[in-house]
């Protein structure tokens, strides 16, 4: 677990309007004002953090990668990628990347499809749809709206040949990447409790989530 | 906060399973899948088409598909990419995924051999021909902006195209899964940068998609994004659907991969 990394001189603990911590393999959801500024925090390194934005006053509109792949012509995310929603809107500016490497090709783990990936013997265990499902079920939304979402954190390389594969994380303890809210959202996650494949060494860890408001 | 860590030997030995399972699924799909199919494409035994339609330049068109049933999508008049997103008939909560497709597969290459999975760990389609072995499965297709950025106002695009097909279904733009380009020669450079690879594409290409559930599936023709002709020019592309035909034991993509193979496992499971 690493000390906090203050970004800007406002940018201070007692300064931030939301702290929280989200335990290993927990799902999370908050609202983020435009104009703030959201940290997403790798607190102890190699943790994949699977996240979907949502425009808080109307959730038919959210996060979509292949609009995202494609308004910026690449398939990672790094600081200044704009997070573009299936309406071809910004939903976010990534302002701040610590570490560089961050998938929105490979989606969340689930129940189901772990089946296939790693065999019928890794059905129940804990898995990234399931926590998306319950926590986007709070806000009356249900499984159709659980869509491809980014791993920030995760490295998933593909290859020219098109091959792609899972493998570790570079983020260190302390990682974190900022976005600046262009509209109010409603921020989900599941912190990743897959064991079966690299994205976060084995070992689930707990990460911490900031927002502050817009400097004056 | 507290947090008790994984032993170092549960890790290891986790990871010890993963790099082995990596191997296998790395190298395991260049030794079984086959060669590009053959052009021209071969002609259907007309008894078995069940249905044909053209879908005009910048058009959508949705049908419902029967399990076992094929559909041959052709550039029978010269170049277009098309766009398909995929419904289970029964559950439409079931649909194309994209990202499960290409992380169990291990490629965003799909080609003859390979399946196209649903959410649920099930498989929608199998890729039993194939010419090009070059479609898009990260980028999906054109936006009204994407569009008027491209070639100015007013030309039909994929994402007003899927709006008026899911509602025409009864379903909503929230239903809409990210979508497939067929004939959209799509590679990622060493930085993750995309590139139109034209070399990749013949004349006459087609793709022979088999349903193996029941679904509503979706058809845009509209130009790919990163289609490098500055004009915009889709021509019709011709689907025709097939009548079911047997399948044998040793089916191609029912047996390429050790996960093509768990993937029907979890149809069958479905279908009992």
């Amino acid at each position: 677990m690493s000390d906090f990394i203050q970004t800007a001189p406002s940018r201070t603990l007692d300064k931030a309007v939301q702290d929280h911590f989200i335990a290993a393999e927990a799902p999370f959801s908050t609202i983020v004002r435009k104009g703030q500024t959201l940290r997403i925090e790798d607190s102890y390194g190699q943790q994949a953090i699977d996240t979907l934005f949502y425009n808080a006053g109307d959730y038919s509109e959210r996060y979509s990668n292949q609009d995202t792949m494609r308004e910026q012509g690449a398939a990672y995310i790094t600081a200044g990628t704009r997070i573009i929603s299936n309406e071809g809107r910004v939903m976010l500016t990534m302002t701040a990347d610590s570490c560089g490497r961050h998938d929105t090709s490979a989606g969340a783990c689930s129940c189901e499809s772990n089946t296939v990936r790693f065999g019928h013997g890794t059905k129940y265990l804990h898995a990234c749809r399931d926590n998306f499902v319950l926590e986007v079920s709070k806000h009356g939304m249900g499984k159709r709206d659980v869509v491809p979402n980014i791993n920030f954190f995760m490295n998933v390389p593909i290859e020219p040949s098109g091959e792609m594969t899972i493998v570790d994380g570079i983020s260190a303890p302390g990682d974190y990447v900022e976005l600046k809210a262009e509209m109010d959202v409603l921020l989900v996650i599941s912190n990743c409790p897959q064991i079966n494949n690299p994205c976060n060494g084995f070992d689930p860890t707990p990460i911490r989530v900031l927002v502050w408001d817009g400097e004056a | 906060m507290q947090h008790l860590r994984r032993s170092p030997e549960e890790i290891a030995a986790n990871r010890a399973r993963y790099e082995d399972h990596q191997r296998k699924g790395l190298e395991f799909a260049p030794k079984a899948l086959p060669a590009p199919s053959p052009l021209p494409a071969p002609p259907i035994d007309p008894a078995l088409v069940l249905h044909r339609e053209t879908l005009p330049g910048g058009w959508y068109w949705s049908t419902r598909v029967k399990t076992g049933e094929t559909l041959r999508i052709a550039q029978e008049q010269g170049f277009s990419a098309i766009s398909l997103i995929a419904w289970n008939a029964a559950e439409t909560s079931e649909r194309l995924n994209l990202v499960d497709t290409v992380k169990v597969q291990w490629t965003t290459a799909l080609s003859k051999g390979r399946v196209i999975f649903s959410d649920m760990g099930r498989v929608m389609f199998s890729v039993t021909e194939d010419s090009s072995g070059a479609h898009d499965c990260l980028m999906g297709g054109s936006t009204a902006a994407s569009n008027e950025a491209k070639y100015g106002q007013g030309l039909r695009n994929s994402r007003d195209n899927f709006i008026l097909l899911a509602t025409k279904a009864g379903l909503d733009r929230r239903d809409i899964p990210a979508a497939l380009t067929l004939f959209a020669p799509i590679r990622v450079d060493a930085d993750g940068k995309f590139a139109w690879k034209p070399e990749l594409l013949h004349d006459g290409d087609y793709i022979h998609l088999r349903a193996e559930m029941d679904m509503i599936v979706g058809f845009s023709n509209c130009p790919h994004p990163l289609d490098p002709n500055p004009h915009y020019a889709p021509k019709p592309v011709t689907v025709t659907r097939i009548a079911a035909q047997p399948i044998a034991e040793d089916d191609l993509c029912r047996t390429a991969t050790a996960e093509a193979v768990r993937g029907f496992e979890n149809n069958a499971f479905a279908n009992l």
